[in-house]
């Protein structure tokens, strides 16, 4: 199998449109694997030949590069990807007890897909919102804050198609392939959704306005806090 | 005491504090674009700033190392691959402030003389590639970024890269090779990428949060920023709390800060609860407890204390926590993330996830304290790369600080700690 003549002309446009960001070509190479996830919503055979002819590579070069990365996925995934934070800090705050009782509830283990073909769950490490544990990521959205309740709740509305919204994020979830989309570099325009910083991120922020608190100014320095 | 000086978050509770109405004009490029580039670089080492992506290097001198009119590209690379476990500063800072991060990116470009920048950002947060991207083609729009920027004949790319889920690539040669297009294996130093980075041409590689402070040194000069901070780690940083504390989150302060005052500003330890362990800069970092609630929180004093200052992610975990999980954890990570080029790394830490697993679960002897030590002495230091010293942090400090919790696993055939306890919703 491989691709129709008509996705075979709009993959390549959107190929050599990535390939031009660069000084060198093969630096398209892992854009270029979302690319192919943004189409068939993993990493295909067709996939991989596509990159390497796109980059003159060999086949052998463009696996060993995708079998690398945790994001590429290696075999057909959910519509949603639905990952846990089990990373120390997350687990200890309850994402140990969220995985538990998810995957009890969605009968899927890790890196499975449920047989709707909604959603595969997956055990994350550390995502970077430490402050917002626990965490969990759909599609590589920010989900903070978790409970094993929520995550449920969350699962479920994503089955039965209703709306989802990210805590910090776009007003609309997209579909993994969507998501796959902006990452190879093409934006969906929804940059200008969701709030700028939210809750922990705007703690300190807030206690240094509630004290006036503020940087020294220029040209006034002292040594600030050096007693 | 020591109060907190919002810079780089100063503007995030603006609604559009990540686009140019809600950030500015680039005043600062404006200015260095108008300066010799030499003064620039030299402005940043009088400025004292190092490092902010864990390992403190000073910044200028980095810059400094670019060989000039050696007639090769140039290349800025900002290493925003932020997966350091408990670490969630940059990622905040680009969702909320990218255009701090790219005038920092024109102001460090223009200074090393690059005329092509790159900014690496991992994969697993869309929202913030969102942002950053549009960020960027605002910047373009203005002709903040692209052929003669403000009309100094400047002329500087910058292309946003997402990585595909790899925490080797926050280490500066493996994010090379994964730039190139490669697997995502650090490189044998020297030559250092100063000499042979990107495509062997010289090369920085700055985090997010050193990049997007540049333009405040620039702006107010160096003697402002090292007017804050401690003699040697000048000027400020972001700190970020998470975990068993009332109200976890960032907290921009100057170097030298403690944890202790920052639990005050943070509300302390959950209530009813207190402290137990902390990582002072991620989980590389060896683990402090209560007893360093009043180290500076600088390079030299984590360091005189056994740890390092690291990346400033304060992972806090209360009485409630079983430090033998927590490591267990934190191991399973680095085998994870190991990325096999080297033996030291790849079969040590898959051998720690084994020997741990059986010590969580009770079923270990004290020997295999003794074996997990002799593991990790053997990593430490004989690894490729700084991600197989970083597994033994953990190891080396919590069997130093509590072995005889370990002890107690084996005593008791099993963990002595519920770990509902712990979970955000078990203490209520």
């Amino acid at each position: 199998m491989s691709y129709s003549p008509e996705v075979r002309e709009r993959l390549e446009t959107d190929a050599k449109e990535i390939i031009g960001r660069y000084p060198k070509p093969r630096s398209a190479l892992l854009p270029l694997l979302h690319l192919v996830q943004s189409e068939d919503g993993y990493v295909s055979d067709d996939g991989q030949e596509f990159c390497a002819e796109m980059l003159g590579l060999s086949k052998a070069e463009v696996v060993g590069v995708a079998t690398f990365y945790t994001m590429y996925k290696r075999r057909p995934s959910g519509e949603y990807n639905v990952g846990v934070c089990i990373n120390s800090l997350c687990a200890i705050m309850g994402g140990d007890q969220i995985w538990a009782e998810l995957t009890e509830h969605a009968g899927v283990g890790h890196d499975e897909t449920t047989s709707d073909g909604k959603i595969t769950l997956e055990r994350l490490e550390c995502n970077a919102a430490c402050d917002f544990a626990p965490v969990m990521m759909v599609n590589w959205e920010f989900f903070d804050n978790q409970t094993p309740e929520s995550a449920k709740q969350l699962v479920d509305d994503l089955r039965e198609g209703r709306p989802v919204v990210p805590t910090r994020g776009p007003g609309r979830l997209c579909t993994f392939k969507e998501a796959s989309r902006v990452l190879a570099g093409f934006p969906d325009g929804q940059a200008g959704d969701g709030p700028s910083a939210a809750g922990p991120s705007l703690e300190g922020l807030k206690i240094a306005k509630a004290n006036g608190w503020e940087a020294p100014r220029p040209g006034a320095q002292e040594r600030g806090s050096e007693k | 005491m020591t109060q907190l000086t919002p810079v780089l978050t100063s503007n995030w509770d603006l609604p559009d504090s990540f686009t140019l109405d809600g950030y500015g004009e680039y005043s600062a490029a404006r200015k260095a674009l108008g300066t010799d580039p030499d003064a620039i670089i030299q402005m940043v080492k009088d400025s004292g700033l190092r490092g902010r992506g864990g390992a403190g290097f000073p910044t200028g001198m980095k810059w400094g190392f670019i060989p000039q009119n050696d007639g090769k590209p140039h290349y800025l690379v900002v290493n925003a691959d932020e997966s350091e476990p408990g670490t969630c500063k940059d990622i905040p800072l680009m969702m909320a402030n990218p255009h701090s991060l790219i005038e920092g990116v024109i102001i460090t470009s223009y200074a090393i003389r690059a005329n092509h920048a790159f900014i690496y950002i991992r994969g697993e947060v869309l929202h913030v590639v969102r942002r950053v991207q549009a960020a960027v083609r605002e910047a373009y729009e203005k002709g903040y970024l692209g052929t003669d920027i403000f009309g100094s004949g400047y002329d500087l790319e910058l292309v946003v890269h997402s990585g595909a889920g790899a925490y080797i690539c926050g280490e500066e040669t493996a994010l090379l090779d994964s730039l190139e297009g490669y697997r995502g294996q650090p490189r044998l130093k020297p030559p250092f990428p100063a000499v042979a980075g990107l495509y062997a041409c010289p090369t920085v590689i700055n985090n997010v949060e050193s990049v997007a402070s540049v333009p405040s040194i620039v702006a107010n000069g160096a003697d402002w920023f090292a007017g804050m901070g401690t003699e040697k780690s000048k000027g400020f940083g972001i700190f970020s709390l998470s975990g068993h504390v009332t109200r976890p989150g960032q907290y921009e302060a100057p170097l030298g800060i403690t944890l202790r005052e920052l639990l005050d500003m943070a509300g302390g330890i959950r209530e009813g609860h207190e402290l137990k362990f902390w990582t002072p800069g991620g989980s590389s970092t060896p683990i402090f407890t209560a007893e360093h609630l009043d180290v500076p929180l600088d390079f030299e004093s984590v360091g005189a204390k056994g740890s390092m200052l690291g990346t400033r992610a304060l992972q806090i975990f209360d009485e409630t926590t079983c430090v033998v999980r927590a490591v267990l954890r934190w191991t399973e990570f680095y085998a994870h993330e190991s990325c096999g080029k080297c033996t030291p790394c790849r079969e040590g830490t898959y051998w720690l996830k084994q020997v741990l697993k059986r010590l969580e679960k009770g079923q270990g002897t004290e020997d295999d304290l003794v074996t997990i030590t002799d593991i990790a002495d053997n990593i430490l230091g004989r690894s490729f790369c700084a991600l197989g010293d970083g597994a033994t942090s953990p190891i080396h400090s919590s069997v130093k600080h509590f072995r005889d919790e370990y002890l107690k696993h084996f005593e008791i055939g099993g963990c002595p700690f519920d770990p509902a306890a712990s979970t955000v919703w078990g203490s209520k």
